[in-house]
């Protein structure tokens, strides 16, 4: 047994895992529509969904991604100063040898979604992205995380 | 086989014996984790559990329900703020009500909190009604073990108090609070029964607003009419705070305090904790005997109506039926 | 508090004529019953062989408030219509058609285009760059540290400062912003809330050190407290004290600043964190009617500052509802002055209004599409009477507009006002029957939102509970839910979309030095503690906070403590202090 899974002895065998969710707001904007519109979303479609609401920083989103050990962290920035938020969210999540996936939704302009992607984004969301296509790729690294589970 | 029972628990011991360590010395991404595994019985999850209770049993629980709308997500943000101004270590259990219509949850009680999140010195973890094996009331009853093991000195479960899960969870807690507001006294009559007769602290909360004294009368009276009982003799206390201002919080720490002592003075402290591992082991067997019943029912549906129609002595019949089928899946466990 | 209670419903409003007697109406009895008698016919016969052979696109058609739409309209629709309750003459009561005699006949509506970034010299440079090419007011876009009360130095600020609007940390920065700029010649418009009377205070103590009077000092400040609670959320203190300093604001300006509208009410905000019309139109008057019943309790008279109170409302895409919402407003808001608070004065009675379109409905996909919406939206404001408008820039999705864009948005206004003819007579669409039943809607729903909020307490209570923010976080899930299924269309989006957008690629931005303009605003700072009188600083700041645990106006100290340098953050701290601060209720 190479590491502890998750795994029940449950008669019925293993129940599915619900996949969780943070849906945080980094920085000062106040523009919450699209984080709540997309957290609904997320918990219509079976995800348990932790929402820290507005001006979080960094550090919170991190420590409340720790503490509720979520899946994946989804963030939300209006504001501008997305690429100075994320790398550093990228560098907590790094020094802390965490590799839970971090997606990105707002108004973020073309040319940032390639830098963002360096700093290991896993996914940007511009305005008028599908909620579906949103919920899909969170169920997709929900599972690939949930797959890598160890402990 | 991952995860299979091995009945090798060695290895798996000592390595969860370290992580627990390492959560007691104040890892938050290992307490994380952890309390996933609680989430969902499972041999490695008993396991953990046996480990935690080893180190359990002497920290202070202490449940916080109440009617909708009063402030209980913020009276307990600022009832963290003044443990902590108190030198103690407090882990929260934030239990959210999920939408009933959808298989998800939405949980933002945090959202109140969200300023102590990174402060080393406090733990918060949202638990949602939803999608755990075994149910709400049980992974909240392991995660206090948890919490209690990697020593926070209080640990604060916040619910909405409504629904049997709910009840479930406070009645083991040591000390009680159950939070109103001013102007809600329709809503405390309508409030469960149940849930307004736990309290052992009650908190007049929003005590800010013009209406609070004749709310405050209101709750005097029912606690001297004896409306709400006292449990083994303590007197329950009346306290007024405004969370949002900050104003009668030491008092209720203070409050929950003399709680505390009364309940070591009497012996009852331990008691407490006895019960809750006693109230853990009775919903998990429960819910495991409640999930087969519920799927042997379901595959002998025909047989059932036949049984009722046709039987000399249809209950018996159906205990034959059922608990013969429950009997053998049981074993196979 | 709450020494006035107006009557709860409109119900208490007494209507003419007189129960019992007959209403006077556009079209006598006879010919609507003739109306009605041929609509039938002309459903039974060719509709009925028209949808037999062309069926109909949908089912049911609805405005984005939800409100289902007829196939036709006609006089039947408006039975027992008073002209002269419900519209009157533009200028007259109830200004349903404007509040001005000529409206834009003698005077085009003002072109305010929102502006500001990086330090204040950018946005000394930007505001120069708009009045040289016709701008005929100013206004001030912010950047998020300023607007919530904190220091460009301030840990929380890093990464922010510059970006969405112009750094202000101290009278040092307002002084740069508008060097070279006549403020007595100009109007200036701050989107500010929280920290509302810092940034009036800094602009007065700028224009007298121009020599400029007081009572030619003119412009707007936001701060309207309530609707940052239910969307924008840029709030700092509690609902009770945020009030009550706003509140602050609009007594002492009324009282020192003639021209200064102290308050723009605003709707825009409402609508752009999802809500639907009747929302954002029944919402903002309810904040409207909070704030007039706050001042009637400091024992002002209602006909003393009613005249200094504007609104601001935002104009989305659905053509005809936005210019019933316009004119239902300013019916609306003449009826709660006058039957419920007893304004007299008429001036007292009108909804003045400023105009922003819809950032909200603009897309990243084909960005160039932005521009059609844009101007559509803008006739609209225009075409329901509008004081004053921004239009839009298409790159907003993106970043705060460049140049370019921002130029073109100017002129989509220019081609409304000198090309179209639309502003040559007042009130075009008066009498058109689909649009007098839709502003009926507007009202009847907008009103049955009131009456809820007052039977809360009014809007501070109803914040408090979360009830407008349910209320629009669930009217943003339904639309967009709708988008998700198709039940509504948008270009680009969810219709006509390309795989390749070649457009969305070449998009020219408006490049920021962030990182430079933070450091100059730090190290500005740092000079400005290092040389100001701190002795002073901190005596008015002690003097800020008794005066607060007073509880008087707090205004002439906040500008006595903006003189001596104190900073935006420092003057926001020390009132933290005495009020507190405010987390939002759990509302998803």
């Amino acid at each position: 047994m190479s590491g502890l899974s998750l795994q029940s002895y449950e008669p019925r065998g293993r129940p599915p895992k619900t996949p969780k969710v943070l849906v945080a707001k980094l920085g000062l904007d106040g523009h919450d529509r699209g984080a709540k519109v997309v957290a609904r979303a997320l918990r219509d479609a079976g995800f348990d969904v932790v929402y820290t609401g507005i001006r979080q920083t960094p550090e919170q989103v991190v420590e409340a991604a720790l503490q509720e050990d979520v899946d994946v962290i989804g963030i939300s920035i209006l504001s501008g100063a997305h690429i100075h938020h994320v790398s550093r969210l990228m560098e907590l999540l790094r020094d802390l040898g965490e590799d839970i996936p971090v997606t990105v939704g707002g108004t973020i302009p073309l040319p940032d979604i390639p830098r963002l992607k360096e700093m290991g984004v896993r996914e940007v969301f511009l305005p008028g992205t599908p909620l579906q296509v949103i919920v899909e790729k969170m169920r997709r690294l929900a599972e690939e995380r949930q797959g890598a589970r160890k402990i | 086989m991952q995860g299979r029972y091995s009945g090798d628990t060695g290895g798996l011991e000592e390595r969860l014996l370290n992580l627990i360590e390492r959560a007691r010395g104040g890892s938050r991404a290992l307490a994380g984790k952890l309390l996933s595994v609680l989430e969902t019985p499972s041999p490695e999850a008993g396991v953990l559990l046996r480990l935690l209770i080893e180190k359990s049993g002497g920290n202070h629980v202490v449940g916080v329900t109440g009617i909708p709308g009063a402030g209980k997500s913020t009276l307990a943000s600022q009832l963290i703020a003044e443990y902590r101004r108190r030198g103690l270590r407090v882990g929260v259990l934030a239990i959210d009500p999920s939408s009933p219509l959808s298989e998800g949850s939405l949980m933002a009680d945090r959202l109140r909190m969200q300023r102590h999140a990174t402060d080393p010195g406090v733990f918060i973890r949202s638990l949602a009604s939803k999608g755990l094996l075994g149910g709400l009331s049980l992974a909240a009853l392991a995660m206090v073990e948890a919490l209690d093991a990697f020593g926070y000195d209080k640990i604060i479960v916040e619910t909405v108090g409504v629904g049997q899960a709910d009840v479930d969870i406070l009645d083991v807690a040591h000390t009680i609070l159950v939070v109103t507001m001013p102007g809600a006294g329709d809503d405390i009559q309508a409030l469960k029964a149940g849930v307004m007769e736990i309290g052992d602290v009650y908190v007049l909360n929003k005590s800010d607003k013009p209406e609070a004294e004749q709310t405050l009368e209101f709750m005097k009276f029912a606690l001297e009419a004896g409306t709400v009982s006292a449990r083994h003799g303590w007197t329950p206390r009346l306290v007024k705070t405004s969370a949002v201002q900050g104003t009668g919080i030491p008092e209720l720490a203070d409050a929950i305090e003399e709680h505390r002592v009364f309940l070591e003075e009497k012996g009852l402290f331990a008691q407490r904790v006895e019960d809750r591992r006693v109230k853990l082991a009775r919903l998990y067997a429960r819910s495991l005997v409640d999930d087969m019943v519920e799927e042997i029912v379901g595959e002998k549906r025909a047989e059932i109506l036949d049984t009722l129609r046709k039987s000399p002595d249809p209950y018996r019949s159906i205990l034959d039926l059922v608990l013969e089928e429950l009997r053998m899946r049981l074993q196979r466990l | 508090m709450k020494v006035f209670k107006a009557p709860l419903c409109i119900m208490c409003v007494p209507t003419y004529p007189p129960r019992g007697l007959p209403m006077p109406s556009l079209f006598s009895e006879r010919e609507l019953d003739e109306i009605e008698e041929r609509l039938k016919r002309w459903e039974e016969g060719p509709l009925r062989r028209s949808l037999e052979r062309y069926p109909e696109r949908r089912d049911r058609f609805t405005t984005l408030s939800g409100i289902e739409v007829k196939r036709v309209y006609t006089p039947a629709d408006l039975r027992d219509y008073d002209y002269f309750e419900k519209l009157g003459l533009p200028g007259e009561y109830p200004f349903t058609r404007g509040i001005h005699a000529t409206m834009y006949r003698g005077r085009l509506w003002t072109m305010r285009m929102f502006s500001g970034f990086g330090t204040p010299e950018d946005t000394n440079r930007r505001l120069r760059f708009l009045i040289e090419h016709g701008e005929t007011g100013l206004s001030l876009a912010f950047d998020f540290p300023t607007l919530l009360g904190i220091d460009s130095d301030d840990p929380r600020a890093s990464g922010e400062v510059g970006v969405c609007g112009v750094a202000v940390d101290s009278l040092l920065d307002m002084e740069i912003i508008f060097r070279g700029i006549d403020m007595g010649q100009v109007t200036t418009n701050m989107t500010i809330n929280p920290p509302a009377p810092i940034l009036l205070s800094m602009y007065v103590a700028v224009a007298e050190k121009q020599g400029v009077p007081r009572d030619r000092i003119g412009g707007t400040v936001q701060n309207d407290p309530l609707k940052e609670f239910m969307a924008q959320k840029s709030y700092v203190y509690p609902p009770e004290a945020a009030v009550k300093i706003a509140m602050d604001v609009v007594e002492w300006s009324v009282k020192n600043l003639p021209k200064w509208n102290p308050i723009s009410i605003s709707g825009y905000h409402i609508r752009e964190a999802g809500s639907t019309a009747v929302q954002e139109l029944a919402f903002t008057l309810a904040d409207g009617i909070e704030y007039v019943r706050h001042l009637k309790g400091r024992g002002m008279e209602v006909d003393e500052f009613a005249h200094r109170l504007s609104f601001f409302f935002d104009s989305h895409i659905n053509f005809f509802e936005e210019i019933a919402k316009f004119r239902a407003a300013r019916r609306m808001w003449a009826r709660i002055m006058r039957e419920w608070f007893g304004a007299r004065k008429e001036r007292s009675l009108w909804l003045r209004f400023h105009t922003q379109t819809a950032g909200v409905s603009l897309t990243a996909q084909q960005p160039w599409n932005n521009v059609v919406r844009t101007a559509i939206e803008a006739l609209a404001a225009v075409l329901g009477g509008t004081q004053s408008l921004h239009t839009n820039a298409l790159d907003e999705p993106f970043r705060v507009p460049s140049e370019f864009a921002a130029k073109l948005a100017l002129r989509t206004q220019q081609i409304i006002a000198y090309e179209t003819g639309v502003a040559d007579t007042v009130d075009p669409l008066a009498g058109s029957y689909y649009v007098e039943w839709l502003t009926d809607k507007m009202e009847e729903e907008a009103w049955r939102y009131i009456e809820r909020i007052e039977a809360m307490g009014g809007m501070t209570e109803a914040v408090k509970k979360g009830f407008p923010q349910k209320e629009i976080s669930d009217a943003s899930y339904r639309f967009q839910r709708e988008v998700e299924e198709g039940r509504r269309h948008i270009v680009g989006v969810n219709i006509f979309v390309e795989e390749e957008d070649e457009e969305l690629r070449n998009v020219p931005l408006l490049e920021i030095d962030q990182e430079e303009a933070e450091r100059r605003q730090v190290e500005r700072l740092r000079r400005l503690r290092s040389e100001r009188d701190n002795a002073l600083v901190e005596r008015r700041l002690r003097e800020l906070r008794e005066v607060a645990r007073r509880g008087e106006n707090l205004m002439p100290y906040i500008l006595e403590a903006v003189k001596a340098y104190a900073t935006l953050g420092e003057i926001t701290n020390a009132l933290k202090e005495v009020y507190g601060e405010w987390v939002e209720p759990p509302i998803i």
